[in-house]
């Protein structure tokens, strides 16, 4: 009888220790949320986006990451920003061009005058072959196709983070927060290398082509 | 003389745990060598395909994952022993495993070749397996109680989606094959054994494997597809969806084997004056699914094979640009699908026809009927799959055709309730805990049944298909059918399997609080997909908030009646162990004259078949069957 | 061993058949009018397009249909276990019924008229004014509305994970927006930029698989001005359950204003954008 007990008791200690692995170490796992940086009434985010993350034992994916508060970049793509605000957004962009797979969203959106500004330059749309990435929040009608560097760039980053000194495009737009709740937003170039269609792996990956706004 | 659970015992001295768990082969060296043949097959993967661009791209080796999990498979079968009679004979040499131990605990994690410890291996697995897909059900469930905000992240939504539906649908389609089947068929039909029952053991091991590798999806990155592993889809995904295949591939495997084991067992095995019209109405059941399972999933491997080439060497099988079609898969896949679906319910079907004679102390009303109709779902079963795709683009010429043999298809359908209330008239009905799962049978069934009618009508099938509608109509008609008479062959037959009864008050409780619960879950459904809920969201309308709420804490209620149950099995089974004698439920049925469980060769000696085991009624009527005289004598209550 | 023979029912038996029948009878009688009068309005789809109305009389038909048979299984099945009970504690068994041919072949009779003429009616509704119901027909539709290439097309556009729409009558201009004018035809030519996809308009009752490499064609006649639900109703990935908007019924006149103010909009994409297709293979065509 104790053995069986003894048994028992034990393969219902390994099931629920499986479980608790499965729900804290899978299911329950996600990207740290950052704070866009508030001042002066305004909310800013800083973003760059990586050819390649080149952090093993993570993948060596493209991704998103962000500027937290304290200056630091983070792996992350879920942001937090105030409600009603002027965002402004300035990514840093490091990878090269794959080209839009519809054309349609190099088409500036959802910003403030309709408008990014590409490394100084003031545009309404961007040649759809330029572009490496996108920022698009599809529930808000907000998307900014962002070019690419130069293929034949010397300098080019190969892991993030990436500084200053290497090979990027600089993309700065704003647009207003709305009410509270959670937006999800993505990148529509297809620019998985090596997936199908260059939409798996990052694409389909919260934490570094896809990514949720908070609004607070 | 104290009836024991288990046959004579050894009288050798016992082993050492550590000696018995890897002294021998069995489950512990199949896991070991499981892991290492995976870890050899993934390192040679990888040295082929050292410079083949995708693969290092990606950063998943989807050659190495796949050569992984081949390997994997034959160290899980090399460990469980199942190399050591083919080398030896092949050697020359006598073989030097007994595979028909029949003493000892630990004969049931080794591979065993007595179909009724295969049987018994069988059930703990699926009930395992039930459980953790099950769990993953609950947290779907927890997910939906809010219309946005996401407790579980979108990625590992899907694949929490995934492993339900997957798990669920493998593990069932062999769900009563697997365990009531090899149990109980060669005791229905007075075979000491299956026909082929090295393979048997091989079935039940490779829906082990199945099981586990669909699970380590989990490490791989999960699969987005759901069960159904939409092409193009499928293409894209990372590693998970490798572990998908493989599992699946094998559970298509494992239904081509127990099928044809089935059904050569019950051509050829039947006792003398077991003529077609004296099987068993469980039996015809059986054979009907492994005619399905033998000729549909052969279709599902040759896809899964196409889907697996397309992830590693670049075919374009599904892909459009390249020449290929997603409707490749559609069809393929559904051309499997439907008839999985039929593999599911008709075992539903026999379990309940076989109880309902028993409580209701009445022969089975229009037996030669029920045969019909069984015989008719498997058939036509094969003739109805577009109505999954009535609006995928199919040619519209096809849609009033799959219309009409959807339709139908309810008409042998049908004939099951006819059976059933034929079986009640004037019947005296007993309220023992199988013969309400039986009951209960009938009520879900119809209402799936009936839903199903609805959506096999395209002009309702264009706002239902892909919606919540769905979901409802097939947990209805599998879970509400296949699942409730599985519970109810379950504590049927669990008596017999292992010689103690179930408790009958924990079977009520589990009953009714799974019955109703189960209803209040899945009736609200319905309307959840009317009023345009899409399947597999986590992202819903804000005015089906409050539904979606209730049908959750619902969902919760049905997960812990469900923990009655196995609180039921291992009280009675583990600690209580009330003898339950040879025949309990007072049935007529042959597997009722020996004792229970049954000796390790069934049968003294092989029984002359006399007629039906549903002679309810006719006091005048002989025995089912004639055993002879008893070569050893037996335990109170054993043969008559 | 059956402890005792059966009852074989004396005299005194009560005419089971007859009760269940008349129970089943007062209960049809008063339930199938509440179906098809009092729930049946209330059964989705509504009254949006004329497809939600031809698939709403499909459902309260059939809704009709159902519930005498819900009730001839569910009378029967209630009395059978409230009356045909083992009383007391010993084994009876029950009379040795094993069928009765009759009984069988009327079944499978009146079970084969009910389907062949539910197949009959469904397949009226299918081809009749709906034209198909609002469901997705494939490259070659069987029914068409009159003049079915003079009416408004609409080409459904399904991305992994946004819906974008393309009017070739109006320059091919693309947008991410919908509008449509009321109580006139329009045909939605859905097709994908790369997995399956499949258009879901909710309240137009219009559900059209989106497929990479081909074009399926619906048809849809608003009726209401209201806004409609787009719903993705085939998973496609991460975002499957967030890939919806919100359409907008109009009027002609709204229509023409909204479609020339989309055209100005997007002048600037639109010459970037390929000639209008019935489908596209746009690169990247393989992997990444």
């Amino acid at each position: 009888m104790a053995r069986r007990v003894a048994l028992t008791g034990s393969v219902a200690i390994v099931l629920i220790a499986a479980v608790l692995f499965y729900l804290l170490d899978f299911l329950f796992t996600a990207p740290p949320a950052i704070s866009a940086v508030i001042s002066g009434g305004e909310a800013h985010l800083t973003l760059q986006t990586v050819p390649s993350y080149g952090h093993a034992p993570d993948p060596d994916w493209v991704s998103y990451l962000a500027k937290d508060q304290d200056g630091h970049w983070v792996h992350t793509t879920i942001y937090k920003v105030p409600a009603h605000t002027l965002v402004t957004v300035t990514v840093y962009q490091y990878d090269t061009a794959t080209g839009l797979r519809n054309p349609f969203l190099g088409q500036v959106r959802g910003t403030v005058g309709g408008v990014a500004t590409y490394n100084g330059k003031v545009l309404s749309v961007l040649d759809p072959n330029d572009a490496s990435h996108t920022f698009t929040v599809p529930d808000l009608g907000i998307s900014v196709a962002l070019p690419g560097v130069n293929n034949n760039a010397p300098n080019q980053c190969s892991a993030a983070p990436c500084p200053l000194s290497e090979a990027h495009t600089t993309i700065t737009f704003s647009f207003m927060s709305p009410g509270p709740g959670t937006y999800r937003w993505q990148c529509f170039v297809p620019c998985a290398a090596g997936f199908y269609l260059g939409n798996g792996g990052p694409m389909q990956t919260l934490g570094w082509m896809d990514g949720e706004i908070e609004v607070t | 003389m104290e009836a024991t659970s288990l046959p004579a015992a050894s009288t050798a001295p016992p082993s050492p745990i550590w000696r018995e768990l890897l002294g021998n082969y069995g489950l512990p060296w199949a896991v070991i060598l499981g892991i290492v043949g995976y870890i050899v097959g993934h390192w040679v993967g990888v040295r082929i395909t050292v410079d083949v661009q995708a693969q290092v791209e990606t950063d998943q080796n989807d050659v190495a994952i796949f050569l992984g999990m081949i390997f994997a498979i034959f160290g899980w079968l090399g460990g469980l022993g199942f190399f050591s009679y083919p080398i030896s004979r092949m050697l020359g040499r006598p073989p030097s495993h007994s595979e028909r131990e029949d003493h000892g605990p630990w004969r049931y994690l080794r591979l065993c070749t007595d179909h009724k410890v295969v049987g018994i291996q069988y059930l703990v697995a699926v009930i395992f397996f039930f459980f953790v897909a099950g769990f993953n059900a609950m947290m779907i469930r927890s997910e939906l109680t809010s219309a946005n905000a996401t407790l579980v992240n979108a990625g590992n939504y899907l694949t929490l989606v995934g492993l339900h539906g997957t798990m669920m649908l493998m593990m069932m389609s062999a769900g009563v094959l697997g365990p009531l089947g090899n149990y109980l068929v060669p005791l229905m039909i007075g075979s000491r054994r299956m026909a082929f029952p090295r393979i048997e053991a091989l079935t039940l091991w490779l829906t082990v494997l199945a099981g586990f590798i669909l699970l380590s999806a989990i490490l791989l990155g999960g699969f987005p597809t759901g069960w159904t592993g939409y092409a193009p889809l499928a293409d894209q995904a990372r590693g998970g969806i490798d572990a998908y295949l493989v599992s699946f591939f094998l559970i298509g495997l494992a239904l081509i084997l127990v099928g044809t084991n089935v059904l050569t067992t019950v051509i050829t095995m039947r006792a003398p004056g077991m003529t077609w019209n004296r099987i068993p109405i469980f039996v015809w059941g059986l054979a009907a699914t492994s005619v399905l399972a033998v000729l549909a999933a052969p279709v599902l491997a040759a896809a899964i094979i196409m889907v697996g080439l397309d992830r590693t060497v670049d075919t374009s099988f599904f892909q459009a640009p390249e020449g290929g079609s997603p409707f490749l898969w559609d069809n393929l896949f559904w051309f499997f699908g439907h008839p999985e679906v039929y593999i599911l319910a008709l075992p539903g079907f026999g379990i309940v026809l076989e109880i309902l004679p028993v409580f209701a102390r009445k022969p089975l009303w229009g037996y030669r009927l029920a045969v019909a109709g069984m015989s008719g779902v498997a058939l036509m079963s094969f003739m109805v799959w577009q109505h999954h795709l009535f609006v995928s683009g199919i040619n519209a010429n096809l849609r009033p055709f799959y219309m009409f043999t959807t339709e139908l298809i309810s008409i042998p359908t049908g004939v099951i309730f006819l059976n059933g209330m034929g079986t009640l008239w004037r019947a005296r009905i007993r309220y023992t805990v199988p013969m309400l799962f039986a009951l209960s049978f009938f009520f879900n069934f119809l209402i799936g049944g009936l839903s199903g009618v609805f959506l096999s009508d395209v002009p309702s099938d264009v706002t239902t298909h892909g919606s919540y509608f769905v979901m409802a109509h097939f947990h209805y008609t599998i879970m509400g059918g296949l699942v409730f008479a599985l519970m109810g062959g379950v504590y049927y037959w669990v008596p017999k399997m292992t010689g103690w009864k179930l408790n009958e008050a924990l079977g009520k409780l589990h009953f009714w609080t799974m019955f109703v619960f189960f209803n209040l879950t899945f009736f609200p459904l319905f309307a959840a997909g009317l009023l345009g809920m899409p399947r597999r969201v986590t992202n819903y309308n804000a005015s089906l908030h409050t539904l979606n709420v209730f049908v959750s804490i619902m969902a919760f209620c049905l997960g812990a009646s469900m923990l009655i149950f196995l609180v039921n099995l291992v009280w009675s089974l583990v600690f209580k162990r009330e003898p339950a004698g040879a025949n309990p439920w007072e049935s007529k049925g042959l597997e009722w004259m020996v004792p229970s469980p049954p000796p390790v060769h069934n049968f003294d000696s092989i029984p002359v078949i006399a007629g039906l085991p549903y002679t309810y009624g006719m006091p005048d009527a002989p025995a089912v069957a004639s055993l002879g005289p008893p070569r050893v004598a037996v335990p109170e209550g054993g043969a008559a | 061993m059956s402890a005792v023979a059966h009852d074989a029912g004396g005299p005194g038996e009560p005419r089971h058949g007859v009760r269940i029948a008349t129970i089943w009878a007062v209960a049809t009688a008063v339930c199938v009018p509440l179906m098809i009068w009092v729930v049946g309005p209330h059964i989705p789809p509504y009254n949006g397009s004329l497809q939600t109305k031809e698939q709403h009389d499909v459902n309260v038909t059939l809704a009709s249909l159902a519930v005498p048979i819900l009730l001839m299984i569910w009378v029967y099945f209630g009395y059978s276990i409230a009356v045909f009970r083992q009383r007391g504690t010993v084994i009876v068994d029950g009379p040795p019924d094993t069928g009765e041919p009759r009984i069988q072949v009327l079944w499978v009779a009146v079970t084969s008229v009910l389907v062949l003429g539910l197949a009959i009616y469904g397949t009226i509704g299918l081809l009749g004014a709906s034209k198909g119901a609002g469901g997705g027909q494939g490259p070659n539709p069987l029914v068409k509305p009159e003049n079915a290439n003079k009416i408004l097309q609409v080409q459904v556009i399904g991305q992994q994970w946004l819906w974008t729409y393309r009017f070739p009558q109006y320059g091919g201009v693309e947008t991410p927006n919908l509008e449509l004018p009321v109580n006139e035809w329009v045909a939605f030519n859905v097709t994908s930029l790369d997995v399956i996809h499949s258009f879901w308009a909710y309240e137009l009752g219009v559900k059209a698989d989106a497929v990479p490499g081909s074009n399926n064609i619906a048809y849809a006649k608003p009726l209401r001005l209201e806004s409609f639900q787009v719903r993705c109703a085939e998973l496609c990935g991460i975002w499957h359950g967030h890939m919806n908007m919100v359409g907008q019924v109009v009027t002609k006149a709204q229509f023409a204003s909204w479609i020339a103010s989309q055209d100005r909009k997007y002048a600037g994409v639109t010459k970037y954008l390929p000639p209008y297709a019935p489908y596209y293979y746009p690169v990247p065509l393989r992997r990444g």
